[in-house]
């Protein structure tokens, strides 16, 4: 399980994170909500350690990752589905695939979570030999997702992953996350589709400039008054 | 011009464009990754020459061991180089980088002419080279005929690398986006010091070919070919390796004849020009990659 505690991030000038502390426990699914620039993203980016953090612990199955370079953070078993899904556009699906597992060197391991990709996407079975940047923004996003799942992660975190995608479209990729977690993946989404976001989620925390507000199960926040009024538009 | 001066003209053409194109090919490769010009890369090719000059001069080493010893001398100034001038501006805007490249080039060439003297230096000869072959009424030294040769092997060998391996496919990620690549556990600094690697390995090579048929090596001896270099990695469409091979095979016979009409003086002037033309009707080169909007 991942577990941060007062983590401070100063991102271009700005203190981006004001002491955010949240936990993903095993087996569940972790939405964080929150406006534009909430300090969303830049929490998962620190976590990764693709920005620095000045103060503040991530602790990972017991291990403190804190200083961890973003290398040995995907070994620990965490991956980031960065937002607007960002696959490699000149390398065909299936090398973008084999990206995802670069840590990793069992090959029969590596063929086994391909197949399961193929299984999750079929579509991407049928495109394996395209370039990734012909795919729709759709199928780039059920790229993305192969892609992170190709370094067996424990634990998926997602940026926007309904970013830009047609409704029908992100219904499909929620159904899969559900799927994913219940195949053993702890997953940590970011979403500004508040109510999606909180129907699928075990647990939710919701963040303003740079700080965890609230938190509660999805079924609480979606029937709390202010986050009604404030996400949902209601 | 006789049929059979066309051919010897031919040949050495296709000879000389294959030495700027192993030259281009480290010009565009820093590019695709670094988005960088590496204005240095001239003169890091003249370098390779003193080093051979020391090794087989200096030091009498047999050629054989003095190319390994030049070869790796070379890459080892080239990965230097990237880790003192550039690494540290990663980050920096890109304009700071590209100066720190045109500083690191006039560097090494003072350095130069601080260590070996601004005289003239006569590259060693390597007799296996230097040998004159006859095919049919075509006679050229075996430098000129294999150069092409040895071009196309590398090329052809530098392609498998990048479409069928991992470092190759490594560095396709890290080419087009640096976050992401590092988001899969690509180390994005090693892969570009393979970059290097092969740039300046390249570099080694050419310059061995380069001077061999050639009197002297003098410090400012890598400016004007790796300007050339530069443009025919621009012609080709900077960021392609095709591309650069194109553009320094074109360049090389351009000039080759020019020269053979007589017009000497102005094939240095034609290469300029070909540059300007190019950045007023195609910028983008002749397979550039179309600038895509990053989402």
């Amino acid at each position: 399980m991942l577990s941060i505690k007062d983590l401070h991030v100063y991102y271009g000038g700005i203190h981006a994170l004001r002491g955010v502390s949240l936990e993903v426990p095993d087996g569940k699914i972790i939405s964080l909500i929150g406006a534009n620039g909430a300090g969303k993203s830049t929490t998962l980016k620190s976590i990764m350690s693709l920005v620095a953090k000045t103060e503040g612990s991530v602790e990972f199955d017991g291990v403190d990752i804190t200083k961890y370079p973003t290398r040995n953070v995907v070994k620990t078993g965490i991956v980031l589905c960065p937002e607007g899904r960002r696959v490699f556009p000149d390398l065909t699906v299936a090398e973008n695939l084999t990206v995802g597992a670069y840590l990793r060197k069992d090959k029969e391991g590596i063929k086994a979570d391909r197949d399961w990709v193929y299984e999750l996407f079929p579509r991407m079975k049928e495109r394996e030999w395209q370039l990734a940047g012909t795919l729709s923004g759709g199928e780039q996003q059920m790229l993305a997702v192969g892609r992170a799942l190709m370094s067996r992660p424990k634990l998926l975190m997602m940026d926007e992953p309904s970013l830009g995608l047609a409704p029908l479209v992100v219904k499909d990729i929620f159904a899969i996350i559900k799927q994913i977690n219940e195949a053993g993946v702890n997953v940590m989404l970011i979403e500004q589709n508040a109510k999606a976001a909180l129907e699928i989620a075990d647990f939710a925390y919701v963040m303003e400039t740079g700080e965890i507000t609230m938190s509660g199960t999805g079924k609480e926040l979606l029937a709390s008054d202010e986050i009604r009024k404030a996400y949902l538009g209601e | 011009m006789t049929l059979t001066a066309f051919f010897q003209y031919c040949l050495v053409g296709i000879s000389i464009g294959g030495i700027y194109a192993l030259i281009a090919i480290g010009y565009t490769m820093v590019y695709g990754i670094l988005r960088l010009i590496n204005f240095a890369h001239g003169d890091i090719f003249m370098m390779a020459a003193y080093f051979m000059i020391f090794a087989m001069v200096d030091f009498m080493i047999p050629w054989y061991i003095s190319m390994i010893i030049m070869i790796v001398s070379t890459i080892v100034l080239g990965v230097v180089i990237e880790k003192l001038a550039y690494k540290p501006l990663r980050n920096a805007p890109r304009m700071s980088i590209m100066i720190s490249a045109i500083g690191v080039s006039y560097l090494l060439q003072n350095l130069a002419t601080y260590l070996f003297s601004a005289l003239p230096k006569q590259y060693p000869q390597i007799p296996i080279l230097n040998k004159t072959i006859t095919i049919g009424e075509v006679s050229t030294s075996i430098a000129t005929f294999i150069t092409p040769i040895i071009t196309i092997v590398f090329v052809v060998l530098l392609m498998m690398l990048i479409k069928y391996t991992k470092v190759g496919m490594a560095m396709r990620a890290v080419s087009k986006d640096f976050e992401t690549a590092q988001l899969m556990g690509i180390q994005i600094n090693n892969v570009i010091t393979v970059t290097f690697i092969i740039g300046c390995f390249l570099a080694a090579v050419g310059s061995m070919l380069y001077f061999t048929p050639r009197p002297s090596v003098f410090p400012l001896a890598g400016s004007l070919p790796g300007l050339k270099c530069f443009i025919a990695a621009v012609f080709g469409g900077i960021g392609s390796i095709p591309g650069a091979v194109l553009g320094g095979l074109i360049i090389g016979i351009c000039e080759t004849f020019i020269k053979a009409f007589g017009y000497s003086e102005f094939s240095d002037v034609f290469t300029f020009v070909l540059l300007i033309a190019v950045l007023m009707i195609k910028p983008t080169g002749l397979f550039g990659e179309k600038m895509a909007e990053k989402v």
